[in-house]
């Protein structure tokens, strides 16, 4: 995208039609680290790689519980969604107050998008540089939303969002057909895996990344890095291919009992061997050295 | 000419008690469940006890339908501290909220007549009173209510500190063990249903202590 004189402000409509400004906040999004949502009927996960800027300094928040039932994960200018997680923790707090009944994911992203849309058409303003991946329950369902800095949502069964996030869409593509029926732990599975497509190669482990559960019966809460790095190793997620034909299970050592029935019973199309392989940067490269984090 | 009048309150006394007794390393919380207007019972089995968070529970006598709309308040702010703070509001943090939303309608008060029970930051049992425009204290014990003029005198006599004089005369929590504190609060409200109208038909006692919080109920005089 080039710099022109139409980009100045976000009231300014280029000759083609376009609002640069509101084009610029998404390419913000696109800066961000990666964040990942898929849902089944009852489940909804959300993934998002969490890297330091430099060893000494802490991880930035980037999922946030909004309320019970509804969680969000941004990417792009943390700042903002952090704004924005507060306004949406006080939509549902006061539409709770009001009805005594939990507000619809539906309704909160709708005046989300409102909220962000306003942020185009004021000349004093600028659009917010997030896109929020919100990811809840309510009484129709599991819902997925994208929420865009130019004021559009979609509704996903998965999406990947920020740096690296094609790598990922690429993975849930393939898989997506399977998520609905899916089971919470095959959900979570997927989406470890998805995101590990966006590491290139790197090593998955617990202190890159953050998984957030919202499910029917169980309140959104993000998983603690004990229990993400046991699934993680339950999977052999970390350096190994995609689950998507291993009748070969029992060759992978210490494996516990449970991970062997979720790949042979898991919903995978029975696709060859070879079919995934390129989006691996070191296929069967198991201890591969990690790089610097 | 005289001044006008309003012809209607904005008020009405729905009646009832509550008690709430300190302990060592537990509260007992409990009110009783008829909820009256005048001379005529609405319901029997109305619960004036709310748990706001893990170790703060409040119970409030007075008008229900502003001691719904605090609860809902309360509530309401207790999620955004939660937000903002990822851990529960303390019960002294609780009762300071307490004062301050009673406060704020200073000019138009909840009629509300609150007694907060919970567990304080060492885990002893912490009891703060209120009056109905945020005024407040923290005790080793209090009732609040339609039936309080009965229970405090015979709650004084049997937890106050005995010598005043000697000591600044704090109320300590009690030594009393826990099961001793809830057959007490039981002999309290006994004695109160008999010579108090608005207090009756059933007792609802929440105990809350390390374990977590327990609930148990007591049949009173329905007349």
């Amino acid at each position: 995208m080039f710099r022109n004189q139409y980009d100045t402000d976000v009231t300014t409509w280029s000759p083609a039609g376009r609002l640069f400004q509101v084009e610029y906040a998404m390419e913000a999004v696109k800066q961000g680290s990666a964040a990942i949502g898929l849902r089944s009927k009852s489940h909804v996960v959300l993934a998002c790689v969490n890297k330091t800027s430099s060893e000494l300094s802490s991880h930035q928040k980037k999922i946030f519980k909004v309320d019970d039932h509804i969680g969000v994960a941004i990417a792009g200018l943390t700042a903002d969604g952090r704004v924005l997680s507060r306004y949406m923790r006080n939509e549902c707090i006061n539409y709770f107050y009001t009805y005594e009944s939990q507000l619809p994911v539906g309704r909160l992203v709708v005046q989300l998008a409102d909220k962000a849309q306003v942020c185009t058409q004021r000349s004093w303003k600028r659009p917010y540089g997030v896109g929020l991946l919100v990811g809840g329950l309510d009484e129709s369902g599991a819902h997925l939303y994208y929420n865009c800095p130019s004021g559009n949502y979609f509704e996903y069964q998965a999406f990947a969002i920020g740096s690296r996030s094609q790598a990922a869409k690429t993975y849930l593509e393939r898989k997506f057909e399977s998520f609905m029926d899916s089971s919470r732990e095959n959900l979570i599975k997927d989406a470890l895996f998805a995101l590990r497509e966006t590491l290139q190669g790197e090593k998955l482990t617990s202190s890159v990344c953050t998984i957030a559960v919202v499910g029917i019966g169980e309140a959104f809460h993000i998983l603690d890095q004990e229990t993400v790095q046991e699934l993680i190793n339950e999977f052999e997620i970390a350096g190994e291919e995609a689950p998507v034909a291993e009748p070969a299970a029992p060759d992978q050592a210490g494996v516990a009992e449970p991970a062997a029935p979720d790949q042979a019973g898991g919903a995978e199309p029975a696709a060859a061997a070879d079919a995934d392989d390129d989006n691996q940067a070191a296929p069967g490269d198991q201890g591969a050295a990690p790089m610097d984090m | 000419m005289t001044k006008q009048q309003a012809n209607w309150s904005p008020y009405d006394n729905n009646g009832g008690t509550c008690v709430a007794v300190a302990g060592t390393d537990y509260c007992v919380i409990a009110a009783d469940t008829r909820m009256s207007s005048g001379y005529n019972i609405l319901t029997r089995d109305y619960s004036k006890i709310i748990q706001l968070a893990d170790k703060s529970v409040l119970a409030s006598s007075g008008f229900q339908a502003d001691v719904r709309a605090l609860q809902k308040v309360l509530a309401a702010k207790h999620l955004q501290y939660q937000h903002q703070h990822n851990k529960q509001m303390s019960c002294p943090a609780m009762a300071q909220l307490l004062s301050n939303t009673l406060y704020y309608k200073r000019f138009f008060p909840y009629y509300a007549f609150n007694v907060l029970g919970g567990l304080d930051h060492e885990g002893k049992g912490c009891v703060f009173t209120y009056d109905a425009v945020g005024s407040y204290e923290r005790v080793g014990y209090s009732s609040q209510g339609s039936g309080s003029t009965l229970i405090t005198p015979f709650l004084d006599n049997q937890l106050k500190s005995p010598s005043p004089l000697l000591l600044p005369a704090r109320d300590a929590v009690t030594p009393l063990s826990e099961s001793e504190a809830i057959d007490l609060v039981k002999t309290c409200f006994a004695s109160a249903t008999e010579r108090d109208i608005y207090t009756g038909d059933k007792l609802e006692i929440l105990v809350l202590n390390a374990s977590g919080l327990r609930r148990e109920y007591m049949e009173l005089r329905k007349d």
